[in-house]
């Protein structure tokens, strides 16, 4: 049995502006001691879901289900949530400097976290934060944790926010762009502690990305997810080897390594669309390089494409369509054209 | 951080020092001339040369001004044109009325306005969120005077009529006296200045509360599991309350310079009402004495307000 599986997750917000659909229908699962990473561009909707499974959106429109070990997390009480929440279902953010308290000291947070769930002494609490601290590499942890989160560094204070989200053992880390505030040498840190203490607790980890580059590094099996929508769903290998969808292959040829030495960065032309207003059809078609007229009709569903065992993508392009070899984009774009002109043909 | 505050005293003292000297020199932009007013109509010359001379008004300004400042800073005000009483005596009478009016009301504003704030910031636009709004914005708008009148004509009058005497109407015991009484005669003064000042802790603390509420260490302090109480008093409002206990230092300290209206209302016998009888009857020692004790107050309540922010913060503490 999967440890979290969520099926058809829909969530939507009422703005002033009208009903903003941040999550329009994903489903994913991930194994004990596995890795799920979740890649997309910024505002695609990977903070929204794995929040909202841990019952952290609020006023959102929310359907679907998010079983954690057989039982609907979405539909828990909220006393029920606040057991798992932390204690078998930990978090980590983006920015670990706003993320901590500004007015309690690194380990009294920490200490904070253990007695929510445990009835603790809190010495045997602060013993434990201590620890902790010392785990994920904080110098002199008996002294550092008495101090206040903008004492410590960016790196300390992501360390300790691991620190503080590992202090339960927890059976799932949702890892929310952990290294995105950071600088480049600190980035590489923490995603081998986060490895680290993966192996030493087999805790599974969703890591939460908008860089393929971290996914090759941590991830089992990745979602790409674009306006709300998973796009592709396979194990890393099939993704970077046996892409199927135009998306991906964007974001690949993004990644800074493919373009090789002297070749300039290709980034996907174009922005995302507003949530508030998603086009018809596949949702990254005005975008696509290789959009056919069924494309701006008819939205895709997920299928089963040839890449891999269990590779699912949202793309309208045969299922045989993978790969990122020359001679495939160049079939691709031979489909394309066909998909184009046979329209042209028939309104003729 | 403690050369902060050694620089914060100093421009205290000397904000200190401009308001003496501004009010010195009310005795020389005064209307009439002092001594000719306390020497009486029918006096002759001499007669008010030899007040002149008593009060020192004969002598060279600087070394007047100098004697003034020299006595003031060891708590000497001179005394009253009007009553036979040194002003410190006279403030001394007043303060102890003041302080227990201010105090009081201000207690009750501050739990008023956070409890009712923070219970409008965790559930916006709710009917309690409107409902308490809509009061804050109904006393806010009411004069302290008028209010001040409708509580006495309900509580004590309208009472008073059937025979129930819980609310006194005017006057003031000592705590040291009968504590009982001291509150029971100090309830209605309180609350006319605890509902008037609430409105602005509300919206302050609604405000504060908004904000903090969306930062990212109150999705933290849920992601934990924490219960929701803790998470907006330990977490929420620890972090919102700085605003609100900024505002409320100043108010305290300007209000305990003398609360007029209320005073008056309902003749309690404090700093207020001396500011307007001393203004009536022209006492300028005793009007100079309260000016320079208001200023006092307000500059100590803004060195209280720097110490605690920096208690508050440990960002602003270790910096
Ligand atoms: N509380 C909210 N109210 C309204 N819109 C929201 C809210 N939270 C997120 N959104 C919107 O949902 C979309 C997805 O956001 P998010 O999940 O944070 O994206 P990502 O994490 O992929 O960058 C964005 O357009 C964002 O503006
Ligand atoms: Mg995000």
């Amino acid at each position: 049995m999967s440890l979290l599986e969520v099926d058809d997750l829909h969530v939507s917000f009422s703005t002033p502006d009208g009903v903003l659909r941040a999550v329009r229908g994903i489903s994913f699962a991930v194994d004990p001691g596995e890795t799920l990473g979740i890649v997309g561009e910024s505002g695609s909707g990977k903070s929204v879901s794995t929040q909202t499974i841990v019952g952290l959106t609020q006023g959102a429109r929310i359907s679907g289900t998010a079983r954690f070990e057989g039982k609907d997390l979405l539909t828990m009480s909220e006393s029920e949530l606040r057991t798992v929440r932390g204690a078998e279902i930990a978090m980590i953010f983006q920015d670990p400097l706003s993320s901590l308290h500004p007015h309690y000291r690194v380990g009294w947070q920490i200490v904070e976290m253990i007695r929510a769930h445990e009835a603790v002494s809190k010495k045997e609490a602060r013993k434990r934060a201590v620890e902790l601290l010392g785990l994920v590499g904080i110098p002199s942890p008996s002294q550092r944790v008495d101090d206040f989160p903008h004492q410590f560094s960016g790196g300390m204070r992501q360390r300790a926010m691991i620190a503080m989200a590992l202090a339960l053992n927890p059976k799932l880390l949702i890892a929310d762009e952990p290294t995105t505030a950071l600088d480049v040498t600190v980035q590489a840190q923490i995603m081998a502690l986060i490895k680290r203490l993966q192996k030493e607790f087999g805790t599974a980890v969703i890591m939460i990305t908008h860089d393929l580059g971290i996914i090759a590094d941590i991830a089992d099996r990745v979602m790409v997810m674009y306006a709300g929508k998973p796009m592709e769903y396979t194990d890393k290998r099939t993704l970077y080897h046996q892409p199927h969808h135009p998306y991906t292959e964007g974001l690949i040829g993004s990644l800074p390594q493919q373009g090789g030495r002297g070749s300039p960065l290709k980034s996907i032309p174009g922005l995302p669309p507003s949530l508030l207003r998603v086009p018809k059809g596949c949702p990254f078609h005005p975008r696509c390089v290789y959009a056919m007229d069924r494309c701006a009709g008819e939205e895709p569903p997920m299928r089963q494409v040839s890449g891999g065992l269990d590779h699912r993508s949202a793309c309208w392009l045969p299922p045989e369509a993978v790969g990122t070899t020359t001679d495939i984009v160049v079939t691709r774009q031979e489909l394309a054209r066909q998909g184009r002109s046979s329209a042209q043909e028939e309104s003729a | 951080m403690l050369r902060f505050l050694v620089r914060r005293v100093i421009f205290g003292v000397v904000v200190l020092w401009i308001v003496a000297t501004v009010v010195f020199a009310m005795y020389f932009i005064a209307p009439h001339d002092v001594a000719r007013t306390l020497a009486g109509r029918q006096a002759n010359a001499e007669t008010v040369a030899a007040i002149r001379h008593n009060l020192g008004l004969d002598r060279p300004i600087l070394s007047q001004y100098g004697s003034f400042l020299w006595k003031a800073l060891h708590g000497n005000l001179g005394y009253s044109y009007s009553n036979s009483e040194s002003v410190t005596s006279l403030i001394g009478h007043g303060l102890p009325v003041t302080v227990s009016l201010v105090v009081g009301g201000a207690l009750l504003w501050l739990v008023l306005g956070v409890t009712t704030g923070v219970l409008a910031a965790t559930r916006p636009r709710s009917v309690v969120d409107r409902t308490t709004t809509g009061f804050a914005l109904f006393f806010y708008s009411m004069p302290t005077f008028l209010l001040g009148e409708v509580l006495l004509l309900l509580l004590f009058f309208r009472l008073h009529l059937v025979g129930i005497d819980w609310f006194p109407g005017a006057g003031f015991v000592p705590f040291s006296e009968n504590p009982l009484q001291w509150a029971r005669y100090l309830i209605l003064p309180w609350l006319t200045i605890a509902l008037v000042t609430a409105a602005t802790y509300i919206r302050l603390t609604r405000g504060s509360m908004l904000e903090v509420m969306g930062e990212d260490y109150i999705r933290t302090a849920r992601a934990k599991g924490l219960r929701k109480r803790r998470v907006i008093y330990r977490h929420g409002l620890r972090a919102a309350i700085t605003p609100v206990l900024t505002q409320f230092g100043i108010d305290v300290g300007t209000l305990l310079g003398g609360a007029i209206v209320t005073e008056n209302v309902f003749g309690l016998p404090g700093l207020g009402q001396l500011v307007i009888s001393s203004l009536a009857k022209q006492d300028l020692p005793t009007v100079i004495g309260l000016v320079l004790l208001a200023s006092a107050f307000v500059v100590v309540a803004n060195i209280i307000v720097d110490i605690l922010y920096s208690v508050l913060d440990a960002r602003v503490r270790l910096s």
